[in-house]
């Protein structure tokens, strides 16, 4: 029994010392690094990365944090920007607001100097509140509320909730997709309730004819059958699926199971149904969703950057990660066109590339195919041509 | 012979300010001189609303013995009514003082959270055990899951009440307050570190005075045995009310904290869900089952160790579970417990050897 309580003892003391180190470590960080201004003429910019990387939306964080290091990696291999490095640290949030401003906090220590964050819409506004007070530069490549960039010193990559439910009724009309639409939606999440009440307003002056509209939360996702039922008694011969792929695979398999088939659309959060485990993805044919990008797309820079994804991680990129990947190449865009360097001040820095963001003119792999690249307004949200794709064979199909 | 006059208990409570004061006169002296990171600085808010949650949290748990796991949801009563209130001065009465606006919203946070406590009370506290468990915890759900659907827009006739985006009655120039699954965005950011260690110092003066009175030796009979309680004249109903609801209303200070601490408030699974319920227990049972001053401390701890651990990156969260697992079992295997008893007993001993010699 001693034995037993003598190593008790030895793991306690030695987590706690582990504890103070890491105390020490930021503490260390902070009296090196310099918490704003004053960088001694480092030749690194200091990018901060805010995401979930662990919990329920590990996966969009995990693909941020890594394909954000690749074009890093990449931007650095080539000489840098202006002959500057880059530098990424990625903290967790866990989903969490009150976590982002914490692993904000932590950056700040570190020495940031500008924000590729947060990657979900609430812990993104609670970080863009800490990132007006100090006036640093942040772009968010997923944050889709429409608070995320309510500050001017904020920019995203990704297109805002309204702007996809109202893109979707557009896109619906026009090319005369249904007659009857109904809604599925997750009512306890911000992506999926902001999506459904722009694409209802979108509807009506569209003339899109809504004949219902199903809510489920996050409690109770996994049996869909009602939703459907009262969608095919309502006769809608489309059924919008505001929502992410994991629900969305329950609800194709369920209502094949019942042997009802309608037209399927989505929005973004719909990309990665392909890959889900034991979904047979004959039941996505003819599935229709508006998404930034396609990983099997065969342009170069697409079939670069996957091939590249893969190799390291052994994974397939998602939309997240294409978002956080231009926003590297954005970032760099607005420092050549700003001229900033790494010695000037944090709020500085934030002036001179707010400003050059709305010059710029990106074009990266969300806008791949469309002619067009990225451009922002001062209203921090981005401007460029929203893409639909088709899933036939098993594979994303462009439309026309 | 003045000495003499200081019982046990209140120089254990003057202990347990006494921690608080000199934790707040520290911070402020490295706040003062600049030698605190901004981590640190983001910190000093949430670990005050934790400790204010798993002290409440002690009350129903330790003192009155009934196991409650829907804690977060009065946490989320306080946050959503404090925030709402806030929310709605700032477009109605823009010229109001922040620290009389804050100070409302802390009052109303309270009552309102105390409110539910009784109104779930009344029902709740006829069952015992695992059944008010799971009651409190399917309670706490239900607040979570209607606070998601709740709409309310403000505009110039007033304030308008629907739980679709849809079908709410607001001219086109109205803002929401509440709206849905978005919850409140634009809560001015009132909390500060003084007001909070100010309201933490409150609450334990609230219960450790609760404990110590009458009243608080009452709530203990119940918890010790019921039938002896009852049958020598003590009302077990309102006892039991009276603790839940103080241990809900100051669930519901801390939601208010909590609220204006950050610019967004949502009600996720994780922030007022059943997780945070059990996080909040396991302050508590960590800290010691009607340990005040224990409780404080474990929530401190708990909520730092993540955050200190972030330089572990992926190996962070296990070595917290870790953590947590070996901090369990130091506080309460038997043989752990008779281990530390022996090694206090020999300390005592070497310490009375050294006095002798």
């Amino acid at each position: 029994m001693k034995k037993l309580n003598k190593l008790v003892s030895v793991a306690v003391a030695s987590a706690m010392v582990m504890a103070m180190m890491t105390g020490c470590g930021s503490d260390g960080n902070k009296s090196s690094g310099g918490t704003s201004d004053g960088n001694n003429g480092a030749a690194t910019f200091k990018i901060g990365g805010i995401g979930p990387t662990t919990g329920g939306a590990a996966l969009y964080g995990t693909n941020v944090q890594n394909a954000a290091q690749i074009a890093i990696d990449e931007i650095n291999a080539a000489g840098g920007v202006n002959g500057y490095m880059l530098e990424l640290n990625f903290q967790d949030d866990e989903h969490d607001a009150e976590k982002s401003v914490n692993a904000y906090n932590v950056l700040k220590d570190w020495g940031a100097q500008m924000i590729v964050g947060a990657v979900t819409s609430s812990p993104c506004i609670a970080v863009s509140e800490k990132t007006k007070e100090d006036n640093m530069f942040q772009i968010t490549p997923s944050g889709s509320a429409v608070e995320c960039v309510q500050y001017d010193n904020c920019f995203r990559i990704c297109f805002s909730d309204p702007n996809q439910g109202e893109a979707s009724a557009k896109y619906i009309s026009e090319n005369n997709l249904a007659e009857k639409v109904a809604i599925i939606y997750d009512s306890s999440d911000v992506y999926s309730s902001g999506i459904m009440e722009s694409f209802v307003s979108g509807a009506a002056s569209y003339n899109l004819n809504v004949v219902a509209t199903e809510a489920f939360t996050a409690d109770s996702k996994t049996d869909f059958s009602v939703q459907l039922q009262k969608a095919k008694d309502a006769g809608a011969d489309m059924v919008f699926l505001p929502i992410y792929y994991q629900e969305s695979s329950l609800i194709l398999t369920q209502a094949n199971a019942m042997g009802y088939a309608p037209t399927f659309f989505s929005c973004d959060g719909m990309d990665g149904i392909l890959g889900v485990d034991n979904f047979d993805t004959k039941l996505a044919e003819g599935v229709m969703l508006l998404t930034p990008f396609a990983a099997d797309a065969q342009d170069d820079l697409t079939v670069k950057f996957v091939s590249q994804y893969k190799e390291r991680h052994n994974d397939t990129p998602n939309q997240f990660a294409a978002d956080a990947y231009d926003a590297i190449y954005v970032i760099k865009a607005a420092i050549e066109k700003s001229g900033v360097t790494p010695d000037m001040s944090v709020s500085d820095i934030c002036d001179k590339m707010k400003a050059a963001m709305l010059e710029i003119n990106v074009e990266g792999l969300t806008t791949v195919g469309t002619g067009a690249g990225m451009s922002w307004n001062a209203d921090g949200e981005v401007n460029k041509e929203p893409k639909a794709v088709k899933i036939v064979d098993g594979a994303y199909a462009g439309m026309d | 012979m003045k000495k003499m006059n200081i019982s046990k208990s209140s120089k254990n409570n003057m202990i347990t300010y006494g921690i608080v004061i000199i934790a707040y006169v520290v911070m402020q002296i490295l706040l003062g001189t600049g030698n605190i990171s901004s981590l640190m600085k983001g910190m000093l808010v949430p670990l005050c609303v934790y400790a204010i949650l798993a002290v409440s949290l002690n009350l129903t748990v330790g003192i009155l013995g009934e196991l409650s796991l829907g804690h977060a949801g009065f946490m989320c009563v306080g946050a959503f009514s404090g925030a709402f209130f806030s929310k709605y001065m700032v477009i109605a009465a823009p010229g109001m003082p922040g620290a009389l606006r804050f100070f409302i919203a802390i009052l109303i946070g309270a009552v309102m959270a105390g409110l539910f406590g009784i109104l779930i009370g009344i029902p709740v506290l006829r069952l015992k055990g695992d059944y008010l468990a799971i009651v409190t915890l399917a309670f706490g759900e239900i607040i979570k899951n209607l606070v998601n659907i709740l709409h309310v827009g403000l505009d110039e006739k007033g304030l308008h009440l629907a739980f679709t985006n849809t079908s709410i009655k607001m001219s086109e120039n109205g803002t929401f307050i509440i709206k849905g699954a978005q919850g409140i965005t634009g809560t001015p950011n009132d909390s500060g570190f003084t007001i909070s260690i100010v309201l933490l110092l409150i609450t334990l003066f609230i219960v450790l005075n609760l404990v110590n009175s009458r009243t608080g030796r009452a709530i203990m009979a119940i918890r010790d045995n019921t039938i002896a309680a009852e049958s020598v004249g003590i009302n077990i109903t309102k006892y039991k009310l009276m603790a839940f609801s103080i241990s809900a209303a100051l669930a519901g200070v801390a939601g208010v904290l909590y609220a204006h601490n950050l610019s967004t408030l949502t009600a996720l699974p994780k922030n007022f869900g059943y997780n945070m319920s059990i996080m909040i227990l396991v302050f508590v049972v960590l800290g010691g089952i009607g340990s005040i001053r224990g409780s404080m401390i474990a929530a401190v701890i708990l909520t730092l160790l993540p955050e200190l651990l972030r330089g572990l990156n992926n190996y962070r969260m296990l070595i917290y579970a870790i953590v947590l697992i070996v901090m369990m079992l130091f506080n309460w295997a038997p043989k752990c417990i008779e281990w530390r008893e022996r090694l206090m007993a020999k300390l005592k001993l070497g310490k009375a050897a050294k006095e002798v010699s």
